[in-house]
């Protein structure tokens, strides 16, 4: 089928291509516009201030979004991760305010975000259930947990040092909040394990045949596990730091925010069937919905533009591709009917001819 | 034939079909007349384009040119729907159930009986499904869903599917891929039935003896291309098997002698409930040992459970001396096994992966340095892989699904053989490969056991047991019949063990 | 005779295990299994609610059973509609939006027309969640990006296009005419008539899944999608048709809102989504596809409700719901996994692996 070539020198050309993925071209470049765009035309973009306020307002759904990477990779998904986050903060509420100290409750809340992000990990590789149904199913029960802790009732009376603690700036970097660079450390970790470690080369493999992967050796459905554990962790992590951010603990926070998560996921070019993603392209994708959102607010355009705006990005972003090959696939293959195959040009292999955005 | 005055058109031709698909042409020009009350005989390697050509007539894909007529006249397919409507039935390679739906359901799916009200007539749909079965000597449940069904019971479905909507042409693709003897002999009795009442047969195998057996007339390909056909009287194996490959074929099976060394493997009682029962073997360095049977023998899950991929109830595998852990592949591999599995493209490969990855999965700790991937490492040893078995790529970054059957199946091999094992399982080794790398994966196989390596071999084809194994262990439904030695080893006796026959003294 | 075993060549899903030819059972195993999970949701509903009501009989006073008809209205229409999409295996999360935009459309049209009929303005709200319904299916079908995807994304984009609309607004019953507000309280024997349409629209959608030929068609694409393909099914104007009908039954979901409530503004509907789709999951709908009834799916959504209503009753915390409804669900998909592998050992030797 394949014609034979032997090695091109093309080889290290593709391979700086492959490394660049063209799938996260888009996001990337979307985020760049985005923020040239706004440093221009947007008063006030462009300010430590606002920097750092913006870096902070992604920070939850960035930490999320990183072990939601790796899951999704894997060909499955957790929607229980905002619940998570107000379980993880109605947690921290109620030990507070039964005078447990926060450097207690902060563990307790990891320890709690550890044990249902392993409880979706049971449903999921032990019982053999579809993790979109499971983690439905959890996001109603850990925000039911959520709400039986706490009710209706908010907690708020954490103390001034903490909530201020978590917006302080890294000493002589302003508009680099601490916490964000530690998330951004965070997100390191997670490049590096995915795309660089052999536990993150197996991840690929289970969300592109599963079945391949346990026949070489690849523990599937304990790769599962921890994923799903380290979400919950991870999850109850952004729980901490969103109660220490807003200074207050409520049942209902962070209501609908799994599916921003995943929408950022996805537009970072991660493939919901699996097997496809970088982190490079889901942290372009929360920047760019967090700066989008920064910048209309600053123009004082409503929020509710850019719930369209996250729409048909998210669209976009899937239909262009698939868009994209159906009109290659048109111009190389000409309609059904005419002539018989021109000259037979055997395209290189190893070389992809320019842009095939 | 002489008998009709006016010679009625055949129900379906095809005249120069070409179909490309990028810059692969799949058909070149390829003709091909179905004649009624015939069966009509489809042979060529694999990649010669048998499957786009049944596809073509299934309506899936358009010819980029050339003519499909049904009953001499042109017709254009733009849909699956338009080849069913022209009495054309094919029955795919894989056969295409809804699991979920009723079986009577999966055989008039689209085109249910309906009564007054534009309802769906159950009874009259159950009613004459089970006439269908009838007709087809077979006791399945017109009412119990598709999931669970047998291959062979899939395909008589979809047969049963044909016979309901009268098809006038009927097209199988490797129909007996995945059955046994019985089930295959069964498909072969109604196959002549529907011939003798009319219906134009068009059947593709691999199987030589049931072409042979089966067909009135032979079409063979190679590379898209016609090359000959004629009534099956008229020629011999040796004829085809040229044709198709377009050169001689010299010596299929090289087989080296080897010095049998320390014993490697020992499977001492392994059972799992419903699948195999008592199974025990040894297999000594150097040995190439085959496990013959028929397909659902329960070979395959052998050697899955001894190498740790499915779980056993009881019984052990010690390699070396070693009592592997049940239901551990690492541990396997840790001990220096190897599985080469029987389906390529679902358990061997990651289609979508490259090259490289594919094949250094099973040594990427070796292979990386505290935990981290070099992907320099991973390169180099692709490419030495990739030499020392020949194999044909364009860069180590390609993915796989890229590349040939034949070429897969190295990458499989390398992905294997790099772990340097000292006991290897390998699960229908050449199962649809050409016929030139087949011969390569045999010398292959013949030279590492000479170098050592105990090699536990299944295979379904008798000829590749026969000229490869050092002994031969035989299935049947799920317990080892007989072992013979390699002269021991015949036709006759593997499968009169096969079918779970007394062996007869005399050979 | 094959014993039993793998087969070679496994199909894209595989029919789990191939077993001697056909243990011929009595019945249809199937349909039966699926029947008792049905009617075990059914059960569930009769027993809860007869418990609650002996506990409490004011339970089921004239109003209470009005107030569970009405609570189970909007819910079961949009899980029937859901059913049919997850049927084909694909899922629509835009439904919460959506009904809300048609809520809110529905009001605004009295609001712009005073004089329009009542039929019209409801007609109009279907015909909104219809449009909506179909530009979804449209994306899945002709650019074919999955339908998680496209529909997170239009959930966005009609929420926001939704609020824009509304700029911070809203509808209230003053502005809605009598009659429409009427249609809340109004009552078929002894059914209130939002009700008595989610009845109708039940049975309906239910006759034409198990007697119509389009209608099997659904369970065939969401079974194997090749394999309807291959037999020639129009499988994209299947799928279309569902998630068209889909919009136009969350459009008729949001008119009923409309109608009951009398106040509609731009959040209508709100985390909607996923509430759908556990109601239609735990009446055994399978988000894999291929697999469930409308029945079921309703009867889920009617549960859902019912313990909404009955935990005051019970004097159950009512901060206990969300955990109640969430422990339903993980229940739900753990009974379907059991009834599966128990229909699978019956049907075939061994049980299905992994999956």
């Amino acid at each position: 089928m394949v014609p034979d070539h032997t090695r091109t020198p093309a080889g290290t050309v593709s391979r700086l291509r492959s490394a660049l993925s063209l799938r996260e071209a888009p996001v990337l470049g979307a985020l760049l516009v985005t923020l040239v765009c706004a440093a221009m035309f947007v008063d006030n973009f462009a300010t430590e201030r606002n920097t750092g306020f913006l870096l902070l307002s992604v920070a939850a759904i960035a930490l999320m979004a990183l072990p939601m990477t790796l899951i999704v990779i894997t060909g499955e998904i957790d929607l229980s991760v905002a619940s998570t986050l107000a379980l993880s903060s109605a947690t921290m509420g109620v030990l507070w305010e039964a005078g447990v100290p926060i450097e207690t409750a902060l563990w307790i809340c990891l320890a709690v975000g550890l044990a249902v992000g392993a409880l979706n990990g049971v449903l999921v590789t032990l019982c053999g259930l579809p993790s979109l149904a499971v983690t439905i199913g959890t996001m109603a029960l850990y925000r039911g947990l959520a709400y039986v802790l706490l009710g209706d009732r908010a907690v708020a009376s954490y103390p001034q040092t903490w909530v201020s603690g978590v917006r302080d700036t890294v000493p002589g970097v302003p508009g680099l909040p601490w916490t964000v660079l530690a998330i951004a450390l965070l997100a390191v970790l997670f490049a590096v394990l995915l795309h660089a470690s052999v536990l993150g080369r197996s991840l690929y493999d289970i969300g592109n045949n599963a079945e391949a992967a346990r026949f070489a050796g690849v523990r599937v459905r304990w790769t599962k596990f921890w994923l799903f554990a380290a979400s919950g962790l991870v999850s109850a992590g952004a729980g901490v730091l969103w109660t220490l951010q807003y200074g207050t603990s409520r049942a209902d926070t962070a209501f609908g925010l799994e599916l921003q998560v995943v929408a950022a996921v996805l537009l970072g070019g991660v493939s919901i069937f699996g097997g496809v993603g970088t982190v490079v392209g889901v942290m372009a994708g929360v920047l760019l919905l967090g700066s989008l959102r920064n910048a209309l607010q600053l123009l004082g355009i409503s929020s509710d533009v850019l719930q369209v705006v996250t729409g048909l990005i998210l669209i976009a972003s899937v239909v262009a591709p698939s868009a994209a090959a159906r009109l290659r696939a048109r111009r190389k293959a000409p309609g059904p009917r005419p002539a018989p195959d021109p000259d037979d040009r055997n395209r290189p292999v190893a070389a992809p001819s320019g842009e095939e955005s | 034939m002489p008998e009709q005055q006016p010679p009625a058109p055949p129900p379906l031709a095809l005249d120069g079909v070409s179909k490309s698909f990028g810059s692969v042409r799949a058909l070149r020009g390829l003709s091909l007349e179905l004649r009624a009350g015939e069966i009509h005989a489809l042979v060529g390697e694999n990649g010669a384009g048998k499957s786009t050509l049944v596809k073509t007539i299934a309506g899936v894909h358009r010819p980029d040119s050339g003519q499909i007529l049904v009953d001499g006249e042109t017709t254009a397919f733009q849909a699956p729907a338009d080849a069913q409507r022209a009495g054309i039935a094919v029955i795919h390679q894989e056969p295409t159930l809804f699991p979920d739906l009723s079986v009577a359901e999966n055989i008039f799916v689209g085109r249910q009986p309906r009564t007054r009200l534009r309802t769906i007539d159950r009874a009259l749909m159950r009613r004459r499904t089970a006439e269908a079965f009838a007709r087809l000597g077979v006791e399945t449940d017109p009412d119990r869903p598709a999931r669970g069904l047998s291959i062979a019971d899939q395909q008589l479905v979809e047969i049963a599917k044909a016979l309901t909507r009268r098809a006038r042409v009927l097209v199988m693709d490797e129909p007996t891929a995945a059955l046994s003897g019985v089930e295959a002999e069964r498909l072969f009795r109604v196959a002549r039935s529907l011939r003798d009442s009319g219906t134009a047969l068009l059947f593709i195998s691999h199987r030589f003896d049931e072409v042979f057996a089966l067909c009135d007339r032979i079409t063979v390909v190679r590379d898209g291309a016609f090359v000959s056909c004629d009534p099956t009287p008229e020629l011999d194996v040796d004829t085809v098997v040229r044709r198709m490959v377009g050169r001689e074929v010299s010596s299929l099976y090289p087989k080296e002698e080897a010095q049998v060394g320390e014993t490697v493997l020992e499977v001492e009682g392994l059972t799992r409930r419903g699948v195999f029962t008592d199974v025990s073997f040894s297999v000594r360095a150097g040995e190439i040992v085959a496990l013959a049977g028929l397909v659902g023998a329960g070979r395959s899950e052998v050697v899955r459970a001894a190498f740790g991929v499915d779980r056993h109830d009881t019984g052990t595998v010690r390699v070396l001396g070693r009592e592997l852990p049940n239901g551990r592949p690492r541990a396997a591999m840790a001990a220096g096994a190897a599985l080469v599995p029987e389906d390529r493209r679902l358990q061997g490969l990651v289609m979508e992966s490259s090259i490289e990855r594919n094949s250094t999965a099973t040594r990427r700790g070796p292979l990386s340095r505290l935990g981290l991937l070099r992907p320099r490492a991973e390169r180099d040893a692709a490419r030495e892989w990739g030499e020392r078995l020949q194999l044909k790529y364009g860069d180590t970054t390609d993915p796989v699904s890229t590349l040939s059957g034949g070429n897969q199946q190295k990458v499989v091999l390398a992905k294997w053989l790099s772990t340097r094992p000292r006991l290897l399982f390998i699960d229908e080794p050449t199962r649809g490969i050409d016929v030139g790398t087949k011969a390569e994966v045999h010398r292959l196989l013949s030279r590492l056991a000479g170098e050592g390596l105990a090699i536990v071999m299944v295979s379904s084809e008798l000829p590749e047991v026969l000229a490869m194994a050092d002994r031969v262990l035989v299935m049947h439904e799920g317990r080892i019949t007989a072992e013979l030695d390699r002269d021991a080893a015949t036709e006759e006796t593997v499968m009169y063990a096969a079918t779970g026959q007394q062996p007869r003294s005399a050979a | 005779m094959t014993p039993p075993g793998t087969p070679a060549q496994a199909p894209e899903r595989p029919p789990e295990n191939p077993s001697a030819t056909a243990a011929p059972p009595k019945g249809r195993p199937a349909q039966r299994t699926r029947q008792v999970r049905e009617l075990g949701v059914l059960l569930a509903v009769a027993v809860l609610i007869t418990a609650t009501w002996l506990h409490n009989p004011g339970f089921l006073s004239a109003q209470g059973v009005r107030d569970l008809f009405l609570g189970a209205t909007v819910l079961s229409v949009l899980a029937v509609g859901q059913a049919m999409v997850l049927i084909t295996r694909n899922v629509d999360l835009s439904v919460g939006s959506v009904m809300g935009l048609s809520a809110f459309g529905t009001g605004i049209l009295f609001v712009t027309f005073p004089g329009l009929p009542v039929p019209v303005a409801m007609l109009c709200g279907v015909a909104i969640g219809a449009v909506c319904g179909l530009l979804n299916g449209a994306l899945v079908t002709t650019v074919q990006v999955p339908a998680l995807v496209v529909t997170l994304g239009t959930l966005y984009a009609f929420r926001g296009i939704n609020h824009w609309w509304a700029d911070g607004g809203q509808v209230n019953a003053h502005d809605m005419p009598a009659a429409f507000l009427a249609l809340g309280r109004v009552s078929l024997l002894g059914v209130p008539l939002p009700a008595a349409v989610a009845i109708a629209t039940v049975v309906v959608v239910g006759l034409y899944l198990a007697h119509y030929r389009s209608g099997r068609e659904l369970y065939a694409i969401g079974s194997n999608a090749d394999a309807a393909r291959l037999s020639g099914i129009p499988a994209g104007r299947r799928v279309l048709t569902a998630f068209a009908v889909n919009g136009a039954l969350a459009g008729l979901a949001g008119v009923l809102f409309a109608a009951r409530y009398g106040t509609v503004d731009s959040t209508v509907g709100t985390g909607m989504e996923l509430q759908v789709v556990a109601a239609a999951v735990v009446g055994g709908v399978a988000i894999a596809g291929g697999v469930g009834t409308v029945y079921g799916a309703a009867v889920g959504a009617v549960l859902m409700t019912t313990i909404t209503a009955a935990l005051p009753i019970w004097q159950i915390n009512q901060f206990w719901h969300q955990a109640v409804v969430g422990a339903l669900i993980l229940a739900a998909i753990g009974l379907d996994r059991l009834l599966a592998l128990r229909t699978a050992r019956k049907l075939g030797g061994g049980g299905a692996r992994g999956a």
